[in-house]
């Protein structure tokens, strides 16, 4: 049986796919409907009906994202009555709306704005009471602006569908209704993980990052201050995408430029430590796996998971391995062996990180993140902080001249690189890990089980004779969520498990360039692959530099200055609201 | 610990589900007066809820309230009769006086306010009712008098 059929759309004959919404054959023939609400992988709510469409022998307009296509259907997609009916909900919206965009976060990248554009709104014809909720700054890395909402779900169903972590909710009714807390208590008390990807799908400015770029400047500004600077594996595949160009484009090299533009003293990458978590956890699991220890052993490099843990399933604590994150081990190498080596004082050290992350905004605070009252990391910059302080600076990216990052912690090996996509971790530990069981290397370093964008990857890699160890890779908490309610009903054949909070990995994080498309995420993950596999050194534990480091001051993986300097400790988190 | 009377009501609503909610939300706010947070937390763990979800449902209704009543309960009626005659103003001025919402207690625990949907006395349109005794026909500028009385019988006390 055919599951073709054609439908008529704007007087073209057009294919569809029975059973599927009359959106998805729009969007597959390049007919674009605005929406406001629809989730392309949940299911439609149908709740704002900017995708209006009229169809022939119905008497009122249809939401396309909820309505499947029908064999003959004829469609109007931008009928004089539907572009009226999308402009009155455009009005309505605007009526109870804040005139706030000269002001704005979002401006220049608000749905709303650009609809108001598109469908020509020049004037108030409605006007409605506004509202005042009041912002909400608590968190360390989230701010919400309920003023700027238009109820359009979409935060809450990412939180609660995609997150399993539902911090959020509608809360109240009719004109009064709006988006909450539990208690309408701040965020930074509320269950949140801090993960931003309510940011992401927000159409506008009602949810942003909590900016540093202030608390930045100002140390750039400080002639006393040395201000060092590390940047994440997504970031540069993604900065791009700022200033217009190709998704997928890397711009490290430039970027590099840009930083010592801005005034950065230093300029390291993430994906060198990285590879020295790759080591340090490579070296946790196997001793795990050897001598005893809780298995499997999860990552933890995510901050937003670690949290989530801590929250929800404290019994599985002593399973997340207890390498900091590379952006923490980071900040603690630069404030133990690089002052030492540099004879600056720590605390005349600023360091900046810059994250596809608002979850390692938390992170930096955390307990047990730095000593003597100096912390690891002292300012976070999402991917789109970079991008406004590079165009403030007035800096064209595309004529910068690239440059290397700065030794010794710009030295990476691609696996490191590796890190931004879902996956990657694991792909990195195998590699290493493989080494340090068996003393030599592998000979394909490509793992393709546990790349692309499924939710869960697994596989079984067999390592030596008598051991095989079983491998699963999670993105997204509510897939974390299947693995763990697995391993709570007996299934004991996994050794390692990677966890991202972020649906594909770090490319996907709540602070990386807004999206239109869902080939961003791809694109993003195929640049790291890409660079990957033209890399000399692709494996963590042949970095010169990692071996240099440890020669020099670390003495050996999981020995005891990287257990004083790289490793930290969780604990339960009452937070149930 | 979960509050105790809480718990004692989940008990006799074993393996209860999201159709349940309301009714538990009514017989916990009924024993304890309103919604505490240990009340929503545990009803929560019990019906596999987020706490964001019982929030988001218990304030969709009018009649829960998340704050203990005050010490004097100030019912303000708002069915028709008393809509038509002005309780709207009535509302707003006692919001004023005491400086809460409907739905609020004042911070000295004094006093509290509820929105009523209608007490049946619209002769007496707009009523009002504290701590169950009616008050007929009440203007705005009798309000701040009339919760003194209230206030003073506190201090006597
Ligand atoms: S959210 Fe959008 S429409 Fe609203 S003020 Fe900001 S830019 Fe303007
Ligand atoms: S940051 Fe993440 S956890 Fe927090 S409210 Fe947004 S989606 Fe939920
Ligand atoms: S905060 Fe943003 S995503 Fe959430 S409902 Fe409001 S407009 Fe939609
Ligand atoms: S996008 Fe279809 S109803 Fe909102």
């Amino acid at each position: 049986m055919s599951t073709s059929i054609t439908i008529n759309v704007n007087g073209r004959d057009i294919e569809a796919r029975k059973g599927e919404m009359i959106i998805k054959a729009l969007e597959r023939d390049g007919i674009h409907v605005p929406t406001l609400c629809y989730m392309k992988d949940l299911a439609p709510t149908g709740a704002c009906r900017m995708c209006v469409v009229e169809i022939e022998g119905q008497r009122t307009l249809a939401p396309s994202c909820a309505f499947p296509v029908a064999e003959g259907m004829v469609i109007q997609t931008h009928s004089p009555r539907v572009k009226m009916a999308r402009k009155t909900i455009i009005e309505l919206l605007l009526a109870d709306h804040p005139d706030d965009c000269l002001y704005c976060e979002r401006s220049g990248q608000c749905q709303l704005q650009t609809l108001a554009i598109e469908y020509d709104v020049r004037q108030r014809r409605v006007m409605g009471s506004k509202s005042h909720c009041g912002m909400d700054f608590s968190s360390p890395s989230l701010v919400r602006d309920p003023d700027k909402c238009i109820l359009c779900g979409k935060c809450v169903r990412i939180c609660e569908e995609v997150q399993h972590v539902s911090a959020i909710d509608f809360t109240k009714r009719g004109s009064e209704s709006l988006i909450s807390t539990t208690f309408d208590q701040g965020l930074n008390i509320s269950s949140c993980i801090n993960c931003g990807q309510c940011i992401t799908v927000c159409p506008t400015g009602a949810l942003r990052e909590k900016r540093s770029i202030r608390e930045v400047a100002e140390a750039l500004n400080d002639p006393e201050m040395t201000v060092v600077v590390q940047h994440a594996p997504a970031v540069s595949v993604a900065l791009g995408e700022e200033f217009g160009m190709k998704q997928g484009t890397d711009v490290v090299g430039v970027m590099h430029t840009a930083f010592r533009r801005l005034g950065f003293d230093n300029v390291f990458s993430t994906s060198f430590t990285a590879d020295l978590t790759i080591m340090e956890e490579a070296t946790e699991l196997v001793q795990r796996v050897t001598g005893g220890g809780a298995l499997p052993m999860f990552t933890s490099c995510s901050p937003g998971w670690v949290k989530f843990v801590e929250q929800y399933h404290p019994d599985f604590l002593k399973n997340i391995s207890t390498c900091k994150s590379p952006q923490q081990m980071m900040g603690a190498v630069i404030k133990t062996y690089f002052a030492e080596k540099n004879k600056i004082d720590p605390a005349k050290i600023f360091s900046v990180s810059v994250m596809p992350c608002t979850a390692k905004k938390f992170e930096i605070t955390r307990p047990g993140m730095g000593r003597d009252g100096v912390r690891d990391v002292d300012a976070v910059l999402t991917t789109r902080e970079l991008a406004k302080m590079i165009r403030a600076a007035g800096l064209d990216l595309s004529k910068l001249e690239p440059t290397p990052a700065d030794t010794p912690f710009g030295n990476r090996s691609t696996a490191g690189k590796l890190f931004g996509a879902s996956g990657g971790v694991m792909e990195a530990a195998l590699r290493t890990g493989y080494f340090l069981i068996t003393g030599n290397e592998l000979e394909d370093l490509k793992f393709e089980a546990v790349r692309g964008l499924d939710g869960i990857k697994e596989a079984k890699i067999p390592i030596t004779d008598d051991l095989t160890i079983g491998v699963a890779v999670a993105s997204s908490l509510a897939n974390a969520q299947t693995l763990i309610e697995q391993i709570r009903n007996g299934r004991d054949d996994l050794h390692f498990i990677e966890v991202m909070t972020c649906p594909g990995g770090c490319v996907n994080g709540g602070g990386q360039p807004f999206y239109q498309d869902e080939d961003a995420v791809r694109n993003r993950m195929g640049a790291l692959y890409k660079i990957d596999m033209e890399g000399d050194i692709r494996c963590s534990h042949q970095n010169p530099a990692i071996q240099e480091l440890y020669a020099e001051y670390l003495g050996e993986p999981c020995g005891h200055k990287s257990h004083e300097i790289l490793h930290t400790h969780y604990t339960k988190r009452e937070t149930t609201i | 610990m979960f509050p105790k009377g809480v718990q004692g009501i989940l008990d006799r609503y074993p393996n209860a589900g999201r159709d349940q909610l309301i009714p538990i939300l009514q017989e916990v706010q009924d024993s304890m007066g309103y919604l505490s947070k240990g009340a929503v937390v545990a009803i929560g763990k019990a019906l596999n809820l987020p706490a964001s979800k019982i929030y988001g449902v218990a304030t969709f209704y009018n009649q829960f309230r998340f704050e203990p009543l005050g010490k004097n309960h100030v019912q303000v009626c708002r069915g028709t009769a008393c809509h038509v005659k002005g309780s709207g103003t009535v509302l707003e001025a006692m919001e004023k006086e005491l400086g809460i919402e409907a739905g609020q207690t004042s911070r000295d625990g004094n006093f509290s306010i509820e929105v009523v949907a209608c007490i049946g006395a619209c002769g007496l349109a707009p009523v009002i009712a504290i701590n169950g005794e009616f008050h007929a026909k009440v203007t705005t500028d009798q309000i701040s008098g009339l919760l003194a009385e209230y206030r003073e019988t506190e201090e006597q006390a």
